[in-house]
């Protein structure tokens, strides 16, 4: 794979959270019995006009704000035209020449630990759609079943430059881009449903030579599925190169049972739109207030997030990356430092990244769906910043937390008696039970065993129960042993 | 600029309208004329001048966003030709 570099560019259609359609007053609320929630508008009966919803407007302005683009003051919807049974009209209203959204960028973290590094995805543009509706291929007597609650549903295409260079890179883009949308509140992101759904144009070439020729892979609508047919194409057209042959541009779907990409059978003169202006709609102006205004209604932005916890809270850049992963991450987070306080802000890091994650992780739950809630691990962070109890007794209570068996840190840890000794006497006393009863490992100690320290440690600990705070045991074992 | 006859069948072909072998031809003249006209029009310095995007110098009317269409399945299906559990039939197509 050395001497191929991959070049992938991301298509996403971002489904709007608005009610009605984006140019009909029809519903789209999701799992409707067939054709109720397609109007006249929507059927492309004679005689209709399309009349644009405000809201799917305003959603673009809000993301073009977001990815730091530029909001087109005037922009122009377009005719995009193929016969298909789903499309009625007989072309798609879409934005081609003058998209709402232009430019913009958005900067992901690929990779975890010490391999993480950062990568800034270009976007080319955003423009606004309508949907198609569902075609049903199943048996109605030799024919297919159309249903159209899904045309006219409001869709914003947003196309990258061919920036990412691996799969973990598309994956990590597309990631991003999820939880900028729901954290903006522009799309619900429910992939399931096809609220979410990626194009992936793939192509490969020596490193330094010209693009080389792409093949876009339709409607990815997991991010597994989105890495894994990235990696099955460009193994593929790799083969195909190394064994002689051109790639062809195509169009292929992903079969996720066979992990492999198959061309569809390619539509005569599919790529033959003819565009041009749709005279039922006038240009599109968006007046710098409005935008403005927009503005001014945008929560804080993931950037701007993990700017501030970087510079006032400590953290790293890719701790903070990390808490900034969905706006529910970074709200549990924020929750929790409210109750631990700043000064614990990375302590709580760790919790809500390592140990949180893993259990939730374990149990298969969403964050939203912790049965800790960021008040209780608060509450347990500070007993550890507080010496109370150690990161060992921590994680026993916090356990204790998960399967309810206290409602706070300090009811479980006052009921189990799980207090850290700190008191000197005490653990002197118990260092001093251990070293007796443990001659052979002070031996090999000042034979300079390092080990037998670990040891002794442990023996330490364990006549305490775990309670004795561990710097002081450290502390005292070395004293009493270098005396 | 001219078309050729087959960019005419082309054409014909892409928005689905059968063409015999002489309306082809008759269609390519006619279209050719238009093509002249055109020509015609060019011959004007519109250097500087942005193009509109339509013939109206207006904006586009929002609506807001709220559902105003209620359910007519049943009469929209009864002019329909055939249906079936809800849905519009159509000619088998497969991707």
């Amino acid at each position: 794979m050395n001497q191929w570099e991959v070049v992938i560019g991301i298509e996403t259609h971002a489904q709007l959270a608005t009610v009605s359609k984006i140019f009909s007053g029809a519903s789209i609320a999701f799992g409707a019995e067939p054709n109720t929630q397609a109007c006249a508008v929507d059927l492309a009966l004679p005689g209709v006009l399309p009349v644009l919803n405000r809201k799917a407007v305003e959603c673009a302005i809000r993301f073009g704000l977001a990815i730091g683009a530029q909001v087109a003051p005037k922009s122009i919807f377009a005719r995009k035209n193929y016969f298909y049974p789903d499309l009625p009209k007989g072309y798609q209203i879409s934005q081609f020449e003058l998209p709402v959204v232009q430019g913009g960028a958005i900067t992901v973290q690929v990779g975890s630990g010490d391999k993480a590094y950062e990568k800034t995805v270009n976007l080319t543009r955003a423009h606004l759609e309508e949907d198609a509706g569902k075609s049903l291929h199943e048996d109605f007597q030799g024919k297919s079943g159309i249903d159209l609650n899904r045309a006219g549903t409001p869709l914003l295409e947003i196309v990258t430059e061919p920036d990412m260079r691996s799969s973990d890179e598309a994956v990590a883009y597309a990631r991003a881009l999820h939880a900028l949308v729901r954290w903006i509140g522009i799309c619900d992101g429910n992939m399931q449903e096809g609220s979410f759904r990626c194009d992936a144009n793939v192509s490969v070439r020596r490193p330094g030579a010209p693009f080389g020729t792409r093949r876009e892979i339709k409607n990815l609508n997991s991010f597994r599925f989105l890495k894994e047919a990235i990696d099955f194409e460009v193994q593929w057209q790799i083969n195909e190169i190394e064994e002689g042959r051109t790639i062809q541009q195509a169009t292929v779907l992903f079969d996720p049972d066979t992990g492999e990409t198959r061309m569809m059978r390619s539509k005569e003169d599919a790529h033959d739109y003819r565009y041009f202006p749709d005279p039922d709609l006038l240009p599109l102006v968006i007046s710098a207030d409005w935008v403005e205004r927009v503005r001014g209604e945008l929560p804080e932005l993931p950037a701007q997030k993990r700017q501030r916890f970087v510079e006032q809270l400590g953290l790293s850049a890719y701790d903070a990356t990390t808490l900034t992963a969905s706006q529910e991450i970074a709200d549990f987070y924020e929750s929790t430092v409210a109750v631990a306080g700043q000064l614990a802000a990375k302590p709580c890091a760790n919790w809500v990244m390592v140990d949180l994650a893993a259990r939730l992780n374990k149990d298969g739950l969403d964050i939203a769906q912790s049965p800790v809630s960021p008040q209780q691990l608060g509450g347990l962070v500070l007993r550890i910043v507080d010496n109370t109890i150690s990161n060992n007794i921590a994680k026993k209570v916090f356990e204790a937390l998960w399967s309810g068996d206290g409602a706070t840190a300090d009811e479980i840890i006052e009921k189990q008696g799980l207090k850290q000794i700190t008191d000197s006497g005490a653990i002197e006393s118990l260092v001093d039970e251990v070293l007796a009863a443990n001659a052979a490992n002070v031996a090999e100690y000042r034979a300079g065993k390092e080990k037998a320290f670990n040891a002794l440690v442990g023996q330490v600990m364990k006549a305490a129960k775990g309670k004795a705070n561990p710097q002081q045991v450290n502390e005292l074992l070395k004293k009493k042993l270098a005396g | 600029m001219s078309l050729t006859l087959e960019q005419v069948r082309r054409i014909a072909h892409l928005a689905r309208i059968e063409v015999s072998e002489s309306e082809a031809q008759t269609t390519q003249a006619h279209l050719n004329g238009i093509f002249q006209l055109i020509e015609q029009m060019q011959a004007v310095d519109t250097a500087g001048v942005e193009p509109m995007a339509h013939a109206q110098d207006l904006s586009q009317r929002l609506r807001d966003d709220v559902v105003s269409e209620p359910d007519r399945r049943t009469a929209y299906q009864s002019v329909a030709p055939e249906t079936e559990a809800g849905l519009y039939l159509v000619p088998k197509v497969i991707e």
